[in-house]
């Protein structure tokens, strides 16, 4: 559709408010295709004075969750990752199916800095609930795009003001009643397109590809964003500063959340078997492992490389791993925090019996309704002891999408290298959010499916212990149900056993099985992924984080050093038990900050118990836990503080 | 290797080449006199007699005092004594894993019906292809004699306690919910129990045995509706079961009024002759109305309630490929790198 064409179908809107609002013309089309230069922005009209932001700002999209407009904001998102600029999109959603508040954020970062910031530039305002609280918050020379209809109180002078006839330009599609809700969505997206100088070639092949399946819902959504970006070129006078410059700097890189980058990383390491029970934030994870898996992994003649199967609780589901895992499969479950609750005692068993299962545990706040859909790393503490009894588990803990992928190939590899459930702690931010990650590798090493003892092996060794530490690092051999022969089969139960897998209430033999099962987590330490520093190594404060705060955290070690002249050393963790590399990173420095996403410090308490008490008092926390991914800047100000204090 | 058919010289072999004693388990710790031994007995016979390389075979079981017995018998088979009330999921779990091992769930009345019931139903509803089998004792053994939830009303423990509450009939129950073989023995009538357990090796599908098997030393008093004393005096059969294993000759004469055939999946056949008037062992209604009168009645039924050889178990609706799992090849597991590649290109 050309822009002459756009201007035929407004004709037909006859009471358009021309210059009714300040802000707001109707201007010369043939002006519509560029964005003013921000310097050359006549101030006029306005009393605001814009800054010009090149690639450096935050768009807040205020809606109601169901109104479809998460294709609309991953359209925006992927139109400025096109441009080649460092994009992230968090979506801060209620737990409910419609109706009510949902914020979506799209940051654009010159500098890469992909965390969660606060300040918002751009407000693009749907909701007419939260219209007036979204615009009293917006800073000093933000913007907002909104539904004209909306009464939106006095105007702040200090705050551009776009309103957008959105229901007349949804009717100017000719969409149906039924989606005009979704096509909405795609209006802002061409409003904003043409406000920033996002490139319309490039968002037409988005537009294009998310709806690749039907041409004609592809056509009616690219006449919507058409729609909006030709009301906003003729319509709106620009006079904000923000604006899209083509960058290289997405160049080979993708868009995923950590979600499905588990569920890829899951499929490419030879799952084999899946039980899982729905719970948000995971849901997702087992839901684009089902897609993965039916396209992936069944074979010419319709048959599955793979079970899979909803349990009717987490109970359930970490039994089935258990069970899955003893057999012989790879198997695992994705939960969150009251489904880890459910599973301990199958956790512990898990421990005791030595039977490998990932459990990939998106982690959210607290029991029970509430929260359930706001981010927290609350479940370290828990999952590090989970169930019962001396029990330790193997955590792995992700710190972007593509660690999701690669640590969740690894964490089968080290279950069954261990013999024991592995759980991998990601987060509601990093598993539902979108990142921009390098592409994945296809990983180097074939599956490693550990100690296990075939029947030829057998015979060649003339007997089998189960609990045996031949080797002496604490793991032992095992054999699959079904190896045939006599020597094969062995008993397994939690506690109560001798090394041949026989009863036993011995007090010898249980203490003697525990001092293997402690020398096992000492070996693990082996098969972990090791920390990543980044920093010189020889500053005096040494900050400690892990998971989805590193973003965060790699931009406040910038604000650090560039506003207080405060350098850094950054250590982040992998992996839980903690490697050497943790113990010498806390010794190296003077001052350590641990920063995580809970309220008690959990992963600090858990530093301190495994450090030397003289080291353990280096440790401070800085922790966040208000349910929204964590900022750099909260990371900045609590360093300046206790730096100055120190002073 | 042991599970191919070598000729005995000596001692009596089954099918396979092996003798009673390959299908032996540790020496029992449980009471002398309980039921579960007698249980653990038949297992042992049956399994023999019907030649099943124990090695193909998986043993498991929650906790309690039946939950122990695997250990008891077919030392070579694989056993996994899970947590309390759970083992339906392990059990699930590992015939994912290994779809063409045999499974057998031993179990108790409180581990299935009380702290397990949830697992149980979802288990039958599945009709997971295992012999399920309930030692029901009407008490928690190992924790010295509570009542558990198949307790008849009236019934007394030795304290002098007596039980108010309706039992669960765990046949109606596994009937209703979808188990394909369902049927109640007593652990002191070896013919009948023999028989069944033939029977439950040759089906494949959810075998549900309610084995009625007294405790000894906390429910074998008077006042107990679970007692040795109370079964042989209550013990009903709705039919004779009769059981000709494949390979043995099936040309023996039956009434075709009074008897009915089922052909089991392996090729065997269970002859059961009608005793109970109301008997048909085809009918889910016929079978859960049947038993539910014999509680108002007081008398105990027991026989093969329920035979379904038509519907589809859980490990055939999942539609694996028929290598377990547990030995499929990397090559097979893992998509090769044009396919990370695509999803790469999809996600740029």
């Amino acid at each position: 559709m050309t822009a002459a064409g756009v201007k035929r179908d407004f004709s037909c809107l006859p009471d358009h408010p021309q210059n009714s609002i300040g802000a707001t013309r109707w201007k010369d089309l043939s002006m519509a295709t560029t964005n003013l230069e921000a310097e050359s922005l006549s101030a006029a009209d306005s009393i605001v004075h814009p800054k010009k932001l090149v690639n450096d700002f935050t768009i807040q999209v205020a809606t109601v969750n169901g109104s479809g407009s998460q294709s609309a904001n991953s359209i925006l998102l992927r139109g400025i990752f096109r441009m080649g600029v460092p994009v992230s999109g968090k979506n801060l959603f209620p737990s409910n199916i419609a109706g009510l508040p949902t914020w979506f954020l799209i940051r654009a970062n010159r500098d890469g800095w992909v965390a969660r910031k606060g300040h918002v530039d751009l407000l693009i305002a749907l909701n007419p609930e939260t219209v007036l609280d979204d615009i009293r918050k917006l800073p000093a020379g933000g913007a907002a795009i909104y539904d004209e209809s909306f009464s939106i109180g006095d105007r702040r002078a200090d705050v551009v003001y776009y309103p957008v006839p959105f229901d007349q330009l949804v009717a100017a599609t000719g969409a149906e009643m039924k989606v005009r809700k979704l096509i909405k969505n795609m209006v802002y997206v061409g409003v904003a397109a043409q406000l920033l100088a996002i490139d319309m070639k490039g968002l037409e092949n988005i537009v294009r590809q998310q709806f690749a399946r039907k041409a004609a819902v592809a056509d009616l959504n690219w006449k919507a964003v058409q729609l909006g970006f030709d009301y906003a070129a003729s319509s709106l006078t620009k006079q904000d500063g923000l604006v899209v410059e083509p960058m290289n700097a997405t160049q080979g890189k993708i868009i995923i959340d950590g979600n499905a980058a588990c569920a890829m990383g899951a499929m490419f390491a030879g799952v084999t078997v899946v039980s899982w029970y729905p719970i948000t934030p995971s849901t997702s994870v087992v839901e684009d492992l089902i897609k993965y898996m039916k396209k992936y992994r069944v074979e010419k003649d319709g048959k599955a490389t793979f079970a899979i199967v909803q349990a009717e609780d987490e109970l359930a589901a970490m039994g089935m791993v258990l069970g899955a895992g003893w057999g012989g499969a790879r198997s695992m479950t994705a939960t969150s925090g009251p489904g880890i609750s459910l599973m301990a005692e199958f956790a512990g068993l898990g421990y005791f019996a030595e039977i490998p299962g990932v459990v990939i545990d998106v982690q959210r706040t607290g029991p029970s309704t509430g929260l359930p859909t706001r981010t927290q790393q609350c479940d370290i503490a828990f999952i590090s002891g989970l169930s019962h009894g001396d029990t330790k588990h193997v955590m792995l803990l992700p710190g972007s999408v593509k660690e999701c992928f690669e640590l969740a190939i690894e964490a089968f590899d080290v279950a069954e290298m261990l013999q024991t459930p592995v759980f991998i702690l990601s987060d509601l931010d990093l598993g539902m959010n979108n990142w921009m990650s390098e592409p994945f590798e296809y990983p180097e090493k074939p599956i490693n499916r550990g100690k296990v003892l075939n029947a030829k092996q057998l015979e060649e060794l003339g007997e089998f212990a189960r609990y045996k530490d031949v080797d002496g690092d604490g793991i032992p051999y095992r054999t699959l149900p079904g190896t045939s022969h006599p020597k094969a089969a062995y008993f397994t139960r939690g506690t109560g056993k001798n090394e041949r897998a026989l009863y036993s209430e011995r007090p010898e033999d249980y203490a003697q099985n525990m001092q293997r099962l402690a020398r096992k987590f000492e070996t693990a330490k082996t098969m972990v992924p090791k920390p990543v520093l980044k920093g010189t190594g020889k500053e005096k404060i040494g900050i400690i984080a892990f998971g989805s705060s590193d973003p965060a955290v790699l931009e406040s070690r910038d604000q650090l050093q560039r506003e207080a002249r405060i350098a850094t050393d950054y250590l982040r963790l992998r992996a839980y038990p903690f490697t050497q590399e943790v113990n010498d990173f806390v010794a190296r420095h003077e001052t350590i900050f641990v920063v995580e996403q809970n309220r008690d410090g959990q992963m600090r308490n858990l530093l301190k118990t495994d450090l030397d008490a003289a080291e353990a008092v280096k440790l401070h926390s800085i922790t966040y836990f208000a349910g929204l991914p964590i900022e750099a800047r909260v990371i900045t100000e609590a360093i300046t503080k206790f730096e100055g204090a120190r002073k | 290797m042991a599970t191919s058919p070598v000729p005995s010289t000596s001692a009596r072999t089954n099918q396979i080449g092996l003798e009673i004693l390959d299908y032996r388990g540790s020496k029992s710790t449980l009471c002398a006199g309980c039921g579960h031994n007698a249980i653990s007995e038949r297992l042992i016979e049956a399994f023999y007699e019907m030649g099943v390389p124990p090695e193909e075979v998986m043993k498991m079981s929650g906790i309690g005092c039946s939950s122990k017995s695997p250990a008891y018998f077919m030392s070579r088979s694989f056993s996994f004594n899970s947590v309390h009330g759970r083992m339906p999921a392990v059990a699930t779990g590992a015939l994912l894993a290994n779809k063409t091992m045999r499974s057998i769930g031993i179990s108790g009345d409180g581990d299935t019906v009380s702290i397990g019931l949830g697992q149980f139903m979802h288990l039958l509803r599945r009709n997971l292809p295992i012999i399920y089998i309930v030692e029901d004792n009407g008490v928690y053994g190992l924790t010295k004699g509570q009542f558990s939830a198949t307790a008849d009303i009236g019934s007394k423990l030795k304290t002098g306690v007596v039980n108010d509450m309706p039992p669960i009939d765990i046949c109606a129950l596994a009937i209703q919910v979808g188990a394909t073989f369902v049927g109640r023995s007593f652990s002191g009538d070896k013919k009948q129990l023999s028989t069944m357990l033939k029977a439950a090796i040759a089906h494949k599908g959810t075998v549900l045995l309610d084995i009625i098997s007294p405790c000894v030393t906390f429910n074998d008093h008077e006042g107990s509706t679970k007692s040795y004393k109370y079964m042989k005096e209550h013990d009903e059969a709705v039919n004779e079961a009769g059981f000709i294993a494949p390979f043995e000759d099936i040309a023996v004469e039956y009434d075709h009024n009074t008897t009915v055939d089922v052909q089991l999946h392996d090729g065997s056949h269970l002859r059961l002759r009608k005793i109970h008037e109301d008997y048909a062992p085809t009918s889910k209604t016929g079978a859960i109305s049947m038993l539910t009168e014999a509680h108002d009645s007081g008398e105990v039924l027991t026989g093969v309630f329920y035979v379904n050889t038509q519907g589809m178990d859980f490990v055939t609706r999942l539609n694996m490929i028929d290598e377990p799992l547990s030995l499929a090849s990397e090559a097979r597991v893992r998509p090769g790198p044009e396919v990370l590649a695509g999803l790469m290109q999809e996600l740029a």
